[in-house]
């Protein structure tokens, strides 16, 4: 395969990340300073290109993996170099349309979509690209497919079939009935990040065998059981995001019965591989491996909080506080970011000689170090907010906005002093990895 | 680096296969129901006009800041049930969409599309409550809602 495809999703994704860091401190900046920047890019702007950035970050960056590994690593000819370099150039210039949509105020779509909604066209046939790419590619060899194969080849099925549900509100049929349309709106929703997991999921799992040249890892009864565990929970463990909406009974009992186990499959798998890993393993990919040891910490603080907030009684004071941003930034930051640079690094590690990596090394460490201490202030000052939160919202108070946000003010600035932390974390981290990837795609590029 | 591929116990493909497909077909049959599912109120459908709000409520991303039921983002308060909170309602809900109060941005909503945000608003307010103060926490960690009933309403 083409190399330059795989890394050139992982350019735009790290370009994303960095620069969805940047908005999203700008962003922040806003709580403290409501009109700051606000006659240039009020908030309704700010945090939906914040938003769209990071997903960007993730699905860009679990895409190039998917293209690599599967190609590169497991030694597949890719179907279509073709269709891999149009889906590319798709997502490229849709991601450019998307910023536009953002920045000039033309939106329309719903909340994390909120760009202009023809735009889910283009993406939705990126995905149909991949998933014809994929399947064609390793569909003859099904027959023994380890578990990330299975992770990855549902996870872009589901993520295409989740995307266009959350279109669904076009349709008269869903519009015209606010419960159902926000029930299957959060559905979708809920299922897509879902769908993304099984491919940040299939990635570690992958890395695991990769980096502890054990095969059997993604091939053991344990590891299939957890996955279709997860893909139980993904269809239907998503009700947790709307237990205070009155639709019909059964589904948010049904949410509540499923979504208990979700984050113990990687928490599982992770702590089963460290336990089992030896020295000269670690050696061998000693960065890789350090950020997958940071990602199983983050696990085991989201599982705890996952759990916690799936139970009814104690969603009913955190829903609609800081306490389900912490939720979601915990599992997009501290798990599936972390993965995904173990990824990037990994794939790194094979294309450039390992000397010039490890001349980056110590600023990357660096970086990680700070990621950590920033992420433990940055969760703890949300999850502080959300408290307050949830009891103001049951309080004599709960009619007098201001009265809360007086009372989370300290907190909000500790979210963001703690914010800047992670976004000079993140600089530290990406920038050499972008600077080797963007020489080597220009070398690449010279050589073809 | 080498990977080792020891000889492992495994499942053939098919049974992996056969739990998929039953996976799928209990999703769809899954969907089908949450599809055509309505909330536990029976309450009548949005109003072209309602539908008008709530286009211009997508159109301007005000979900960015402002929740219903509890989603949506956190610079300002969740309006689920602001039309018949105690001293809010329409006239002051109307008196704030074109303010440009501290973060809000300074919109320019003509007196048709600040109607038609107010319909979309009081549509929402009859499908229920949020917050629920009078919900039930019950011993199994389930929750029992209140619904917004014309009967509730009456009793408030």
């Amino acid at each position: 395969m083409n190399k330059q495809i795989p890394i050139g999703f992982i350019i735009l994704a790290l370009f994303a990340l960095l620069f969805g860091s940047l908005i999203g401190l700008l962003s922040g900046m806003q709580y403290l300073s409501p009109t700051f920047l606000k006659e240039i890019l009020p908030f309704n702007q700010l945090r939906e290109i914040h938003v769209t950035s990071m997903v960007s970050w993730i699905v860009l960056s679990a895409t190039g993996g998917v293209y690599y590994y599967v190609t590169v690593e497991l030694g597949n000819k890719l179907y279509s170099n073709k269709l891999a370099a149009f889906h590319l150039i798709l997502f490229a210039v849709t991601g450019l349309g998307i910023y536009i949509s953002l920045f000039t105020g033309k939106m329309g779509g719903r909340e994390y979509l909120t760009f202009l909604p023809l735009l889910i066209v283009p993406i939705l046939l990126g995905w149909v690209l991949l998933g014809i790419n994929y399947f064609k590619t390793l569909y003859a060899q099904v027959i023994g497919w380890p578990v990330y194969m299975w992770m990855w080849g549902t996870g872009i099925v589901f993520i295409a079939f989740h995307l266009s549900e959350s279109y669904f509100w076009v349709f008269d049929y869903f519009r015209e009935d606010y419960i159902r349309d926000l029930s299957v709106q959060w559905k979708s929703y809920g299922s897509f990040t879902g769908s993304w997991n099984l491919l940040v999921y299939g990635t570690a799992i992958f890395l695991m065998t990769r980096i502890k040249g054990d095969a059997n890892i993604a091939r053991s009864k344990t590891a299939f059981f957890f996955y279709f565990l997860g893909l139980a929970n993904l269809m239907f463990g998503w009700a947790h995001h709307i237990y205070p909406v009155p639709s019909m009974s059964w589904i948010r009992l049904l949410g509540y019965a499923t979504s208990m186990s979700e984050w113990l499959v990687l928490a599982y798998l992770l702590t089963q591989w460290i336990l089992s890993l030896n020295k000269t393993e670690k050696k061998s990919h000693p960065l890789a491996y350090r950020m997958l040891m940071i990602t199983d910490i983050w696990v085991l603080i989201n599982v705890l909080v996952a759990l916690l907030i799936s139970i009814p009684a104690i969603n009913h004071f955190t829903h609609g506080s800081h306490i389900t941003v912490a939720h979601s930034m915990g599992t997009t930051i501290g798990i599936n970011t972390t993965i995904l640079l173990a990824s990037v690094i990994f794939l790194l590690s094979r294309i450039i000689k390992k000397e010039i990596l490890q001349n980056s090394s110590k600023t990357i460490f660096a970086g990680m170090i700070l990621f950590n201490i920033s992420l433990v202030v940055f969760l703890t000052s949300l999850i502080i907010a959300g408290i307050i939160k949830g009891q103001w919202m049951y309080s004599e108070d709960a009619n007098i906005y201001s009265i809360l946000m007086e009372k989370i003010m300290p907190y909000l600035y500790i979210f963001m002093i703690s914010g800047f932390g992670l976004f000079v974390s993140l600089t530290l981290i990406v920038t050499p990895l972008l600077r080797l990837l963007l020489r080597r795609f220009i070398e690449l590029s010279k050589s073809s | 680096m080498e990977v080792k591929q020891n000889k492992i116990i495994s499942i053939p493909t098919y049974v992996y296969r056969l739990i998929l497909a039953v996976l799928m077909v209990v999703f769809t049959i899954y969907n089908y129901w949450v599809y055509t599912s309505s909330g536990q109120n029976t309450i009548p459908v949005m109003s072209d006009q309602a539908i008008d709000g709530e286009i211009l409520w997508q159109k301007s991303n005000c979900t960015s800041c402002h929740q219903l039921y509890g989603l949506g983002g956190y610079m300002g308060p969740d309006l689920t049930n602001i039309i018949s909170r105690p001293n809010k309602g329409p006239i002051y809900t109307k008196a704030f969409l074109n303010s440009g109060v501290k973060a809000m941005p300074k919109f320019n909503f003509s007196e048709i599309e600040k109607d038609n945000i107010i319909a979309f608003l009081t549509h929402i307010d009859r499908t229920g409550y949020f917050p629920n103060k009078h919900s039930q926490l019950e011993k199994t960690g389930w929750v029992n809602l209140k619904y917004k009933t014309s009967k509730n309403i009456e009793n408030e």
